[in-house]
């Protein structure tokens, strides 16, 4: 059974300008000791979908269900879920600096959360034991530094005591939202490396949310790709890699600029992410989509098994055979659009196509 | 260094062969400290955060010069220095031949339209209260070059040039998305035609998806107008896309220059050699063949930066004589003149650096 079992996960926050449709109809799975990778633009839905399963959304209406260990996420109370949180599922943010209290020692915002959830720990213990924790996430001199303030530390080192906390209580699954974003690329190297150390030591797992695909290359089991509030493709890494389906996986990899390829023209998504308030009728990817169909406009496609291998899901209408970046996959691709649209999907096309981004000439 | 500082300027197309003339800009030995005050007992001493410490480089006609580094390796402020936005310490910056360096307000007005600047955040670039149209014609109105209806002309030239459509010319900033109102930084960067854009990180607030779109913008741009750009970003792929040349800073100081290629494929200095490593590449494959140099500890505090090489306490190959003694900038053997390195002990090929990183970590 896997560690957490998500099943068509929707949540919606009503505001002044209508009804923003976060995330709708999300399913996925979490297993002990892997990662998942989610990958999403600004506004996919992964925040607000992995703050969900923790109960931090506030005024979302939630439906769906989020099975770990027996117990429904959706609708849990709040002392059931501050349970659970911290001690089964933690969490680590993106910014270390505002998720850290400036006024209080990281030894003591540490001890804090050990003693939340086991109140026969003295202070004294909880301090060595932040000591330890600060020490084993590579902090140097941890009996020193136990006691400095958030401000003391470096960009790379709060993060770090932000994993601390996080491990603290050896959680089950660890939700790491953007971890290393805000990091330079020397300490995001560092920080990954840590987190997959403290994983293949605990067996925890790991569900690992970031715009940026060379941190999914990086470490992740499986990816799912989200977009507009749902999943567009999801498969084993080395699929989503190099057998992409779906047309928006396949356009955010060709839209990362190469190093083999340098200098040549990237090749952007044209358009911008759609409004989750008034989303576009059918697939919500299809006023940016290349390949788009006349069934894109009003059928929405779900996830549907392709390739050879079982596990890989794209919800597009694509056949299922157009995996890959190769010739015949493009070809094939070609053939099904040529049949499969007309007057008002056509047009679309062109659109896209006489984009300005598609302008201009090739840089040499 | 060598070549010669005057330049033409009437020459708009440059042949790649004359060094010199396909100078455009050049910076000696830059040097920029900010003063901060002591505390409590201190409180008179005067110390200096050595933001730059010494940097050369030439950006030449219509390309791009790329710039790495991590947070708080001066990249920003030498980008700021030599857009005349902050007073230098020490050292010369040439634009076209001229000495551009510490001058008034009143001279450096003509340079200010020829060097513009493109910043990270295009939320907090622009005004929220003014008409986009009056945002990217302001130059315009600073520079006096055009007013009432040519001016507005000129502004939807520029939009439609980058991407926006015309008839936006009354909406606000908080009207477009992130993608657009780069876009609108970009239109008023390019409104004065200048010969240099800055660009301080101007895709990293984006998505990829639409980064893809406003790289593909500049470089259309840097075709159709003979841009040069200095491009200043963490993302090293994207560096490597748009750059001809890229040099690495580290602690105020320059660790490598040389041809994009040539530093990308052969670094030479253990930093820019751990830099690269450690950037994630988006294939699963080589990442997980690849070995990442983890380098240990944080950059040191530029008030009290460390002797010899700025490195050397982060090192893997660092040994007593980095402690002592500054490594020059210069060619390496077996490398072309245009590649420099500062390290007394370059990086050899097929040397492991990830296997001296690791003991170092022990």
């Amino acid at each position: 059974m896997s560690l957490l079992e998500v099943t068509d996960l929707r949540v919606s926050f009503p505001t002044a300008d209508g009804v923003v449709q976060a995330v709708r109809g999300v399913s996925f799975s979490v297993e002990r000791g892997r990662t998942l990778g989610i990958v999403g633009e600004s506004g996919s839905g992964k925040t607000v979908l992995t703050q969900t399963l923790l109960g931090l959304t506030p005024g979302g209406q939630v439906s769906g269900s989020a099975m770990f260990e027996g117990n429904n996420l959706v609708g849990l109370g709040s002392r059931a879920m501050q349970r659970i949180r911290g001690k089964e599922i933690s969490v680590i943010f993106q910014d270390p600096l505002t998720s850290l209290h400036p006024l209080y020692k990281v030894g003591w915002q540490i001890g804090e959360m050990i003693r939340s959830h086991d109140k026969s720990i003295s202070r004294q213990q909880a301090k060595e034991r932040a000591i330890e924790l600060l020490g084993h996430v590579g902090i140097p001199r941890p009996r020193e530094r136990v006691n400095d303030y958030p401000h003391q530390f470096s960009g790379g080192m709060r993060q770090r005591a932000m994993i601390a906390m996080a491990i603290s209580l050896s959680p089950k699954l660890i939700i790491a939202d953007e971890p290393t974003t805000a990091l330079d690329a020397t300490v995001q190297a560092q920080i990954l490396d840590l987190l997959l150390r403290l994983q293949q030591e605990s067996d925890t797992a790991l569900l690992m949310i970031t715009h940026d695909l060379g941190v999914v290359a990086d470490i992740a089991d499986n990816v799912m790709v989200m977009y507009a509030g749902r999943a567009a493709e999801k498969a084993t890494k080395r699929d989503i890699f190099y057998l992409p389906h779906h047309p928006y996986t396949k356009g955010l990899l060709e839209s990362i600029p190469h190093s083999s390829a340098s200098r040549d023209r990237l090749k952007p998504i044209t358009g911008q992410p759609p409004s989750l308030i008034n989303l576009p009728a059918g697939c919500a990817f299809h006023p940016r989509c290349a390949y788009v169909m006349d069934r894109c406009l009003g059928e929405q496609p779900n996830l549907t098994p392709v390739g050879d291998a079982g596990e890989h899901r794209s919800a597009c209408f694509l056949p299922a055979a157009a995996i890959g970046l190769t010739d015949e996959a493009e070809e094939l691709r070609k053939q099904t659009v040529e049949m499969g649209r007309h007057a008002e999907a056509a047009a679309i096309a062109e659109a896209i196509a006489a984009a300005p981004e598609s302008e201009g000439s090739v840089i040499a | 260094m060598t070549g010669s500082l005057t330049t033409s300027t009437d020459s708009a197309f440059p042949s790649d062969h004359t060094f010199g003339d396909d100078v455009l800009v050049r910076v000696d030995n830059l040097v920029k400290y900010f003063p901060v005050k002591g505390s409590g007992l201190l409180a008179r001493s005067v110390t200096n955060v050595q933001a730059v410490d010494g940097v050369s480089l030439t950006i030449k006609r219509g390309k791009t010069l790329g710039l790495v580094g991590e947070t708080g390796c001066g990249k920003s402020t030498l980008a700021r220095c030599i857009a005349g936005l902050i007073p230098i310490t020490d050292g010369k910056v040439y634009f076209e031949g001229q000495d551009i360096t510490n001058l008034s307000r009143q001279q450096m007005r003509p340079y200010r339209r020829e060097i513009q600047m493109i910043f990270q955040d295009p939320y907090g670039a622009l005004n929220p209260r003014r008409r986009v149209g009056s945002i990217i014609g302001e130059p315009f109105a600073i520079h006096k070059t055009a007013s009432g209806n040519a001016r507005k002309r000129a502004v939807q030239d520029l939009m439609e040039r980058v991407g926006l459509n015309p008839e936006h010319y009354n909406r606000f900033p908080a009207e477009f998305s992130g993608g657009q109102r780069q876009r609108i930084g970009v239109a008023r960067a390019l409104a004065l035609r200048p010969k240099l854009i800055i660009c301080d990180e101007p895709v990293s607030a984006l998505d990829v998806s639409i980064q893809a779109q406003v790289l593909n913008l500049l470089a259309d741009l840097q075709d159709d107008f003979g841009l040069s750009y200095l491009f200043i970003a963490h993302d090293l792929e994207v560096v490597r896309h748009v750059s001809n040349s890229v040099t690495v800073m580290y602690l105020g100081r320059v660790a490598e220059a040389g041809p994009g290629d040539q530093v990308y494929d052969h670094p030479r200095h253990p930093y820019s050699a751990a830099l690269l490593s450690a950037a994630p590449a988006a294939d699963p494959d080589s990442a997980a063949q690849r070995q990442r140099i983890i380098l240990t500890g944080d950059v040191p505090s530029p008030i009290n930066p460390p002797s010899g090489c700025r490195f050397h306490p982060r090192c893997p190959k660092a040994q007593d004589l980095c402690a002592q003694a500054e490594p020059h900038l210069e060619p390496k053997a077996g490398d072309p003149s245009t590649h420099l390195t500062a390290c007394h002990f370059p990086v050899e090929a097929g040397e492991d650096l990830a296997r001296a990183g690791r003991r170092e970590q022990r």
